[in-house]
């Protein structure tokens, strides 16, 4: 018990840093000792040494800079329309009967496989990526904006409607902040949805010109066998994986923790 | 202001019934046949068994929903919509806004519903928080008061509006017992001082003649006036006018009622 409460008193980030030293380690010993062939597994060594070179001219920079032109373009997108179909849904039948549909229908579908429509439609240019990954993104904001929305403590609105707010100052001066935590809950599901996505069309889809991201750089790698720069790839998109998960949590405490609207995760 | 010889009769009701639509789509009468009125300065006190359909009547007032039959006037015209002069304090500790600090709901409802400039709100948010003792929670987010403060900053926030009526529906009911005495004690020193008209609806019946100059006792749903009780200014409840008037307003209460299944601590 009181070995384990020691252990506890490290900081978590110090703790996860060590457990990342140690599989580090053993994936390096496991390559060096076992004679894997460089070609199937890329030591951690290898993998360090073939980011810093792409990073020193620039090449995996330009990939992960065009991937987040796509997603951040992708997610707009679907943030604004999954925000509208919402406040639509709220304001009218219809509106709610459109949202039931719609998300009946393309929830379920991975947005990845539009992306032979997409092709057609756009051609091979950025545009289909972006189309996808907005498609990826409007469903869970919409779904959760529009349950924000319909949760709102009855007596919130009660005592906004008797400060004699209407319309749209009642929108944003009270609706908006009192549904932030589900929206905020549904941005963080399009965005897992939307990161997934762009790196899995990115693969698909190869891009001509200079115009690649992650999942080409990762697919360029394959195609002349650098499997340590498939290992970069992938390293470059999980460590952009945490620090915009890291984001989040940042805005969540600062916003509906700090408010007492959610519990700190 | 008490002194004046006719009181100025703030909500005139004449034979208000008010029907919902209930959760199987019938239409379901609250409220019937009520005829009362408020004047100006007073407090007066609407008590009735739990779900008797006294919140309704008061949403009423607020303008929060409208008579199904009958007049209901507020200052001599229907009731209107909903508006700051006809400030509310809920018994639900949402009320206040959750994102907002204790001084920022007050100044946010001056400056929205008082169209006040930011740093004249701030004065009069801070002169109100001081009238209700939490100047020190000022700061503090809603989620990091107690029950008790919670309430404190709502009557702040409601009484920074300068309302013409204070409607309060329960608003110490979620409270624990010396809390909700604290509160009452000092709810009525706020009346005595700022002579504002309170229209409380409560089920404690010690609550309703402490704080109330007059008490309509309600029936079951759907709810009809039994009595309206002319109690005064009782502010000793060790008094025999307190004990006497608490046994009048049993009697009322517990009148032809052979299911009485009121909360204990109404029948205090």
């Amino acid at each position: 018990m009181a070995r384990v409460r020691r252990t506890l008193r490290l900081p978590a980030v110090v703790r996860y840093a060590l457990l990342v030293a140690v599989i580090l380690a053993i994936w390096q010993a496991y390559v060096t000792l076992g004679h894997v062939p460089s070609l199937l597994v890329a030591s951690p060594l290898d993998v360090a040494r073939a980011a810093w070179t792409d990073l020193k001219d620039g090449h995996l920079e330009l990939a992960t800079y065009n991937t987040l032109v796509n997603l951040v373009a992708g997610m707009l997108i679907g943030t604004l329309i999954g925000f509208a179909l919402a406040s639509f849904a709220v304001f009218s039948r219809t509106g709610q009967d459109l949202l039931t549909v719609l998300t009946a229908v393309f929830n379920p579908l991975p947005s990845i496989a539009i992306l032979p429509l997409a092709m057609i439609w756009f051609g091979l240019q950025p545009k289909s990526i972006v189309f996808v990954v907005a498609l990826a993104t409007i469903w869970p904001v919409a779904l959760n904006t529009d349950n924000g929305f319909r949760t709102i403590n009855q007596t919130t609105q009660l005592a906004a409607r008797n400060l004699g707010l209407r319309g749209w100052r009642l929108v944003t001066g009270v609706l908006l902040p009192a549904a932030l935590p589900s929206i905020v809950t549904g941005v963080k599901a399009a965005w897992a949805f939307g990161w997934r996505t762009v790196v899995a069309a990115e693969l698909i889809f190869g891009v001509a010109g200079s115009a690649g991201g992650l999942g080409w750089y990762i697919n360029n790698a394959r195609y002349y066998l650098n499997t340590s720069n498939i290992f970069a790839g992938l390293v470059v998109i999980s460590v952009l994986g945490i620090l915009v998960e890291g984001l989040f949590g940042f805005i969540e405490r600062r916003t509906v923790v700090k408010w007492g609207m959610k519990r700190a995760g | 202001m008490r002194e004046t010889s006719v009181p100025e009769r703030l909500v005139v009701a004449e034979g208000v019934a008010i029907d919902y639509l209930d959760a199987a789509g019938h239409a379901t009468t609250a409220v019937e046949q009520a005829t009362f009125d408020v004047r100006r300065g007073e407090t007066f006190v609407i008590i009735g068994p739990s779900g008797c359909g006294k919140t309704t009547l008061l949403k009423a007032i607020a303008g929060f929903l409208r008579p199904t039959r009958g007049t209901l006037l507020v200052e001599g015209q229907p009731a209107r919509e909903p508006g700051p002069d006809r400030a509310v304090v809920f018994q639900d500790f949402d009320q206040l806004f959750a994102w907002r600090t204790v001084r920022d709901n007050v100044v946010y409802a001056l400056r929205v519903a008082r169209k006040m400039a930011a740093s004249a709100a701030r004065q009069k948010a801070d002169a109100m928080l001081a009238l209700v003792d939490i100047t020190r929670a000022a700061d503090k987010y809603p989620h990091e008061l107690s029950g008790g403060m919670k309430q404190r900053a709502a009557i702040a926030r409601a009484l920074a509006l300068e309302p013409t009526m204070l409607l309060m529906d329960e608003p110490f009911g979620a409270l624990d017992a010396i809390t909700r005495n604290q509160l009452q004690i000092e709810l009525k020193n706020i009346h005595e001082r700022t002579g504002v008209t309170i229209v409380l609806v409560t089920h404690s019946i010690q609550e309703s003649i402490y704080l109330g100059d007059r008490v309509m006792v309600m029936s079951r749903h759907p709810a009809r006036i039994r009595e309206i009780v002319e109690t005064g200014d009782q502010s000793d409840v060790e008094s025999p006018r307190f004990a006497e008037l608490t046994g009048k307003l049993r009697e009322l209460l517990v009148h032809r009622e052979e299911e009485l299944d009121l909360p204990a601590e109404a029948i205090i």
